[in-house]
């Protein structure tokens, strides 16, 4: 699931569900759990982090997340103790081509994002 | 990241797990803002302590986390959900009061200090300029590194609370003295006068900046507390900027406009009611300099609607030792202590359709999270609006 826009986690993302709640984010009604999330980067509330936990948690939680920017504190403390891969400055030319409903693989360790070829 | 060896050793698990997994979590938001090495803190401020901000996963995690730990610095924590001393008075339900207590006992028993405040700037002495330490909760991170000139990043609530228990935080971003010269300004080209036109340019900010640090250009030389402190707490609720600074002049810096424009339009994206049902005020807690305009707006006057102060314990019993306290009650105005209006259980849209505040951080959280309708509007009009 693809977004160019920022997330404020504990304002827009509806825990139990794994859904975008905030009517005005272009994600509105989407659900990120299970997928890959490829985002900006997360703002605002320094509390999104617990939300992250709590995706995880409640098995709601995206499988990975990819930061096009720089990743922020908030998301990478939240993804660190939740265990959910994390890679961010992603390159421009990759970032460009990913689409929600592609196919990528997410290695945080390499910190490498790669579009599947079907 | 260098790390020490002690370091090493904490994050392999030799000092136990909670040890090995706050070194984690310093380790991932190190890599994230590319930080050499670790530094020592003075003092952590944690936010995610309000049981309706963090639900049941943040309870287990922090009685799992607290068990066999403490803190190694000064360590101040954010608001709960209620008023220890009101429980009776209030709707909370029982679940909600019992996993509240819950958190507290843990933060009790890491050693932090009950203080439940989210402007740890106004009730705490303040440390030298230049002093690092590691505050989440965004409006004191941005306050205290643009007004008071510490040194912190815009921490979350798991980087504090790890550095709460280490000491230690990353070398990064507006810890490092070149980083906290922006890059960006923003002219505003509206003679900014209340506090929620502070507000409005601060949410501008947040939303355009992508760098640590902004100047702004246009923010009077005095700007009081409640300005630069509405400020702050709209540009942490709509970005990722840490601090603010006066424009550096005879620098190169990119411009950007707020204009007229710019600001109706967030107005009219937060302003979602045309009036409310009840008054609340303190996102960011009120402190002490705004309760003393307070009582000198309201006096020989009550206020029409129902409304509700949230405010540190501490800042109620100073201004109840200058005598404030009885004349902003006698008005006809409640305070709620350890609590903040920013995702209270205490305003649900169970019992009100909208309500009526001055700040946008409030409106934003109350707009969101508690999804009522909010009137946006600065404390003076509010004031002249809703009392006789």
């Amino acid at each position: 699931m693809v977004t160019k826009q920022a997330i404020n986690f504990l304002a827009m993302v509806d825990v139990t569900k794994g859904v975008i709640k905030d009517k005005n984010h272009e994600l509105f009604e989407k659900s990120i759990n299970g997928l890959i999330l490829v985002l900006p980067n997360a703002i605002g509330s320094s509390v999104g982090a617990y939300t992250i936990y709590s995706l995880r948690l409640n098995g709601t939680s995206p499988i990975a997340v990819v930061c096009t920017n720089n990743a922020d504190i908030t998301l990478s403390s939240g993804c660190a103790i939740s265990n959910i891969p994390l890679v961010d400055k992603l390159d421009e030319m990759i970032a460009s081509n990913l689409r929600s409903g592609l196919t990528i693989s997410v290695d945080s360790d390499q910190e490498k994002v790669s579009i599947q070829t079907v | 990241m260098q790390l020490t060896k002690d370091e090493e050793k904490s994050l392999s698990g030799e000092f136990g797990e909670t040890m090995a997994s706050a070194y984690r979590i310093l380790l991932s938001i190190g890599a994230a803002t590319d930080a050499e090495k670790l530094v020592p803190i003075k003092w952590a401020h944690i936010s995610g302590v309000n049981y309706n901000t963090i639900g049941d996963a943040g309870v287990e995690f922090l009685e799992e986390f607290s068990q066999n730990t403490k803190t190694a610095v000064k360590t101040t924590i954010n608001p709960m959900g209620f008023d220890r001393g009101k429980v009776a008075a209030t709707n909370v339900s029982q679940s909600f009061i019992e996993q509240q207590m819950k958190i507290v006992k843990s933060f009790e028993s890491i050693g932090a200090s009950p203080s439940f405040t989210c402007i740890p700037y106004e009730i705490f002495d303040i440390p030298p300029k230049g002093t690092v330490v590691s505050f989440a909760e965004s409006n004191a991170a941005i306050y205290s590194n643009s007004v008071l000139g510490l040194f912190t990043n815009k921490e979350s609530s798991l980087s504090a609370l790890a550095s709460s228990i280490t000491g230690k935080a990353p070398y990064s971003g507006l810890r490092i003295e070149e980083i906290r010269h922006p890059k960006v300004t923003i002219k505003s080209n509206i003679k900014l006068q209340t506090e929620l036109d502070y507000g409005l340019l601060g949410y501008f900010a947040g939303n355009q900046i992508k760098d640590d640090c902004v100047a702004l250009d246009g923010i009077s030389e005095n700007a009081d507390m409640i300005k630069t402190k509405s400020l702050s707490a709209a540009m942490g609720t709509s970005g990722t900027c840490g601090m603010f600074a006066r424009k550096e002049y005879g620098l190169r810096q990119d411009v950007v406009s707020f204009d007229q424009g710019e600001m109706n339009k967030i107005r009219d994206e937060l302003n979602t009611s045309e009036s409310g049902d009840i008054i609340v005020l303190g996102s960011p807690q009120l402190g002490i300099s705004e309760l003393k305009f307070l009582t000198d707006q309201i006096r020989y006057k009550k206020f029409s609607k129902r409304c509700l102060i949230f405010c540190a314990r501490k800042t109620y019993w100073q201004a109840e030792q200058i005598g404030l306290t009885g004349k902003i009650e006698r008005a006809g105005s409640e305070f709620m202590c350890d609590s903040c209006a920013c995702l209270t259980p205490l305003v649900s849209k169970a019992d009100v359709d909208s309500v009526i505040t001055n700040s946008v951080k409030g409106a934003y959280y109350l707009g969101h999270s508690n999804r009522v309708g909010v009137a946006l509007k600065d404390l003076k009009t509010i004031i002249k609006e809703y009392s006789n």
